[in-house]
């Protein structure tokens, strides 16, 4: 299997744990990547508030630049940026006005935009096309003892429902416990991290950073595991407001291919497990050897 | 038969329907233009057809002017093609000299360009008129009726029906897919406004079904054919064995007591699985028939299903002389003759699992409605004790309103009965356990004699109502209170705030939807379903419990959620209409049958073909015969005869082509619009 990757901002920046640890974990599994030549900003953040056209003729141009690499899948592993490459292809779809402002746009710069690209979370790719059988006969170190929520944030499965149910997703609780870790029942598996709030009002950012690592404490998780950097950022980078506001919660929080990558016993290095701010020290037991 | 007037004098008449025509097709004008086609003598146009002054106007006009063909442009033949039949034939013409054109439904009511849809009038009033010049006289055939009468659905639609009819003298076969009558009335504890008790006023008609001498009751039993037409329907009916013969069965109940399983042991499905029973049992202390029956998915005599005779059988031992259980009933298709049937499948509870948010199945202490009938009725499984699944007894208990309707994700259509049901169990579960009650509705529906009041006394009471629709049931605790509880996330929409609400049990007030086979049922009988999946009636106002179908009647909630007294009025109604169908003793049959013409060359074709086994073979004229008593008008032999050497009456070959011809030949007078469309 061959996808389009486009990676977004983060992945090459704070996220960049993510790539890290996504990259050889698609490897290993034998899906090449290709990443996007020349890709732009995806059209997320400030864009769609302040005007939905342009950041959805950002999110075009990708697309156009995907359909035009020849591959029909293009994966987004970022939350936001899957969210906004989702919409700017429903907005092509529904909306004629959208469509003209996008055509133009692209016709502008020798693009064009067909409507086809498939966009795919690997969440998605990982569970649906590639299978969890395939996934744990790649297991060598299953994480036996483990303790995770699973952490979904608000994007990926809204508004769009693509591969799971937007109140209860499960495809990452299958998918952790296809490595041998146990999902703890986490209800505020869809809530929102605080987006941005903890740059502009951070007394409610970080208030709902505290909910989202307290709960996660009282259920006896050992880590969070997300599929959004923006939600990674979150729960790690602020720990200390939490501390000086609330009291210590120190929980973890991992993105779900570094859960991976740990199971299928990849070089730590690879993983970007070091780069956390409050990294997890926890590793699975190596498995005993069968005696002849 | 065939007797064609040497000259043709056809009158047209023009119906404006009030605006309903005559908005988007210039009347006038189609007559004008009609009135100078061929054989035509005169065309009106007239403000109403089918009111008395426009039926009168045609007799008058056959008498005036000799007219030996009459063509109504108007609305669907489906609604006054019988009327216009009547007027033609009141002023002495045959009925069959008649035809209709449908301009409303396939015209004017469709388009919104007028001259178009006037130049659309005007082509099919053409073809009619084409059509109407070769119509032959007919004779009318009447037909039977058989006054039996199937009933099909046991709940309490079906259980008043069946009683109405059989009071009236009529013999009724009552299928019912459970093993017991009572439907979901019969799971209810208490029924809204007057909070009399369901089983009190149910019971008694469920035993006077049980007894009467015109009714025959066939529970575990499913329709699984249905034959003929208005009148005289044959219908298959499938029943399931229950290793038990209704006739030997006592319903002394002994053998339950000594099962091999000393305790009950699996999911009770008349207490939604609250309760336990053993694999002999019956449904409930009330149930109709009182015969007790066999789960053999789990009796120790069968294994998944299959007979192994592996058990002691105890029960048989307990029977002893009466010898009613029998391991090797087998099931049994039976076929009854009917002339009406009503259906009455009642409706499905809405699935709570597909709204995950409300955390059915996730937190034990989350209900639907109907378990909760069973918890607080007094021969439920707690004996009307409200006991959660945790053992605990709430101290505040939620009701969420609208669970699977008033939803685009869900149901959209409002189920109706929720509101005043949700009050109903608000009141029971404040009088059996004292607890603080919170209602959470989007917008209290309660239309009917009674209900407002009930409300108010709600109110009263000091249950609590906030309005505005629940985000989520959740676990999650913020502060110590919360702790070990059920919190409801929810925006309260009048004080504008969202709120945390912690409570120990929520109910969830279940909508109404159709049953999952609801489309198989349709089709065995004929019918058509509405959108959202309920059977549709014929119309929504004047014929509500008719269907497109002559002779299948509809009444409960099988066509759309409704409580229990409007339930009772339908069935009502559809007994009424039963009752005044057979009542009539035969039926006017269209003589749309077909028949063999002089030069069929015997090649039998046709005999194999006929679903009505109508067509028969005379070896001395080699040639096929057709009994029109049996033909019922399909068209199939005469599609099928290689030779053309079978004719249709009402369908003639030159008729129809006539008609085709009318639709696409070219005309003097230009037709912009129709001429513009490829």
């Amino acid at each position: 299997m061959k996808f389009a990757y486009f990676p977004g901002c983060s992945l090459k920046g704070l996220g960049r744990a993510y790539e890290e640890s996504l990259l050889p974990v698609m490897r290993h599994l034998g899906l090449e990547l290709e990443e996007l030549d020349d890709w732009n900003c995806c059209g997320a953040t400030a864009y769609m508030a302040v005007d939905e056209a342009k950041a959805c003729v950002l999110a075009a141009r990708n697309l156009a630049l995907a359909e035009r690499s020849g591959r029909d899948q293009l994966l987004a592993p970022c939350a936001a940026c899957y969210l906004v490459l989702n919409k700017t292809k429903h907005y092509f779809h529904d909306y004629p006005a959208m469509k003209a402002t996008i055509d133009r746009a692209l016709a502008a710069v020798d693009l064009a935009y067909a409507g086809d690209t498939a966009v795919r979370h690997p969440l998605d790719v990982l569970v649906n096309d590639v299978g969890l059988d395939a996934i744990r006969q790649k297991v060598v170190r299953p994480l036996r003892g483990l303790k995770v929520a699973t952490y979904y944030g608000c994007q990926l499965v809204r508004p769009y429902a693509t591969f799971d149910d937007p109140y209860n997703p499960v495809t990452m609780d299958r998918l952790v416990e296809a490595l041998g870790a146990t999902v703890v029942r986490y209800p505020l598996k869809t809530k929102c991290c605080g987006g941005s709030l903890t740059g502009t009002v951070p007394e409610a950012g970080i208030r709902m950073v505290y909910i989202l690592l307290n709960e996660a404490r009282k259920r006896g998780a050992d880590c969070l595991a997300t599929v959004c950097p923006l939600c990674q950022f979150n729960l790690d980078a602020y720990h200390a407001q939490v501390r000086s506001e609330y009291g210590d919660v120190i929980v973890p929080t991992v993105y779900f291919t570094q859960l991976m990558g740990l199971a299928f016993g990849l070089p730590e290095k690879q993983l970007g497990l070091h780069r956390a701010a409050v990294p997890l020290r926890w590793r699975p037991p190596v498995p005993e050897v069968a005696h002849a | 038969m065939v007797s064609l007037k040497p000259e043709i004098r056809i009158g047209f008449y023009v119906c404006h329907c009030g605006h309903n025509i005559a908005s988007m097709v210039d009347c006038a004008d189609v007559a004008a233009y009609v009135g100078q086609l061929p054989g035509v003598v005169l065309a009106r146009d007239y403000k109403y057809m089918c009111s008395d002054p426009g039926q009168e106007l045609i007799q008058k006009d056959i008498a005036e002017f000799g007219l030996n063909r009459v063509v109504v442009a108007s609305c669907s033949p489906l609604l006054h093609e019988h009327t216009f039949r009547a007027a033609v034939a009141a002023g002495g013409l045959n009925p069959f000299l008649f035809h209709m054109v449908n301009i409303r439904e396939h015209a004017s009511w469709v388009h919104t360009d007028r001259a178009a849809a006037t130049a659309k009038a005007k082509v099919l009033a053409r073809a009619a008129i084409r059509r109407a010049a070769l119509a032959r006289e007919l004779p009318q055939r009447q037909i039977p009726i058989n006054p039996g009468v199937l009933v099909v659905g046991g709940g309490i639609a079906g259980i008043h029906a069946a009683l109405t009819l059989a009071e009236a003298g009529k013999h009724v076969w009552l299928i019912e897919r459970e093993a017991s009558i009572g439907g979901h009335m019969a799971k209810f504890d208490k029924t809204f406004p007057t909070l009399d008790c369901a089983a009190c006023i149910l019971t008694p008609k469920m035993s006077a079904v049980g007894a009467h001498p015109n009714i025959t009751l066939w529970s575990h039993s499913d329709v699984v054919q249905v034959d003929g037409y208005v009148g005289n329907y044959t219908v298959k009916v499938r029943r399931r064995p229950r290793y038990v013969n209704e006739e030997l069965c006592t319903g002394c109940q002994e053998c339950i007591g000594n099962c091999i399983y000393k305790e009950p042991k699996f999911p009770d499905e008349f207490n939604e699985g609250l309760g336990k029973r053993k694999p002999i049992h019956i449904p409930f202390p009330q149930a109709t028939p009182q015969v007790v029956l066999i789960d053999p998915q789990v009796c120790l005599n069968f294994k998944r299903g299959v007979l192994t005779d592996r058990c002691k059988k105890t029960c048989v031992e307990a029977c002893g002389d009466r010898k009613a259980i029998d391991f090797t009933q087998k099931e049994e298709t039976k076929e009854i003759q009917v002339g009406a049937i009503i259906v009455a499948t009642g409706f499905k509870p809405f699935d709570v699992r597909r709204v995950p948010q409300y955390g059915y199945g996730t937190y034990p202490n989350v209900y639907t409605a109907l378990e909760v009938e069973r918890l607080v009725n007094a021969s439920g499984p707690t004996a009307g004790e409200i006991v959660l699944r945790d053992g605990r007894r709430p101290s505040a208990i939620a009701i969420i309103h609208c669970v699977g309707s008033r939803d685009k994700k869900t149901n959209r259509w409002c189920s109706r009965v929720c509101c005043m049901y949700s009050m109903k169990l608000a009141h029971l579960l404040k009088e059996h356990s004292g607890a603080e009650l919170y209602n959470f509705y989007i917008d209290i529906r309660a239309p009917g004699k009674g209900y407002e009041e009930f409300y108010d006394k709600l109110n009263e009471e000091g249950v609590h109502f906030i309005r505005g629709r629940v985000g989520e049931v959740t676990d999650w605790a913020m502060i110590p209170e919360e702790e070990g509880k059920l919190v409801i996330r929810v925006e309260d929409t009048l004080a504008g705030v969202v709120r945390r609400i912690p409570v120990d049990m929520v109910v969830l007030a279940t909508g109404l939807e159709p049953h999952a086979d609801a489309q198989a049922v349709r089709r065995l009988f004929n019918m058509s379903c509405g959108t959202e999946g309920f059977f549709l009636e014929r119309h929504p106002k004047l014929a509500p419990v008719s269907t497109f179908t002559d002779g299948v009647y509809i009444a409960g909630c099988c066509q759309g959620p409704r409580d229990i007294p409007d339930t009772v009025a339908q069935a009502g109604a559809a007994a009424a209409e039963a009752l005044a169908l057979i009542d009539r003793g035969h039926i006017l049959q269209e003589p749309n049958t077909a028949h063999v013409l002089a030069d069929c060359s015997g090649c039998k074709s046709c005999l194999p073909l006929c679903p009505y086994t109508a067509i028969g073979f005379d070896e001395a004229t080699h040639q096929a015969v057709i009994n029109e008593a049996l033909c019922k008008g399909c068209g199939t032999c005469v599609a099928a005869c290689p030779s053309g050497s079978i004719g249709q009456h009402l369908f003639e070959d030159d008729e129809v082509f006539s008609e085709i011809e009318g639709l696409l030949t070219a005309d003097p007078e230009p037709t912009p619009a129709l001429a513009a469309t490829p």
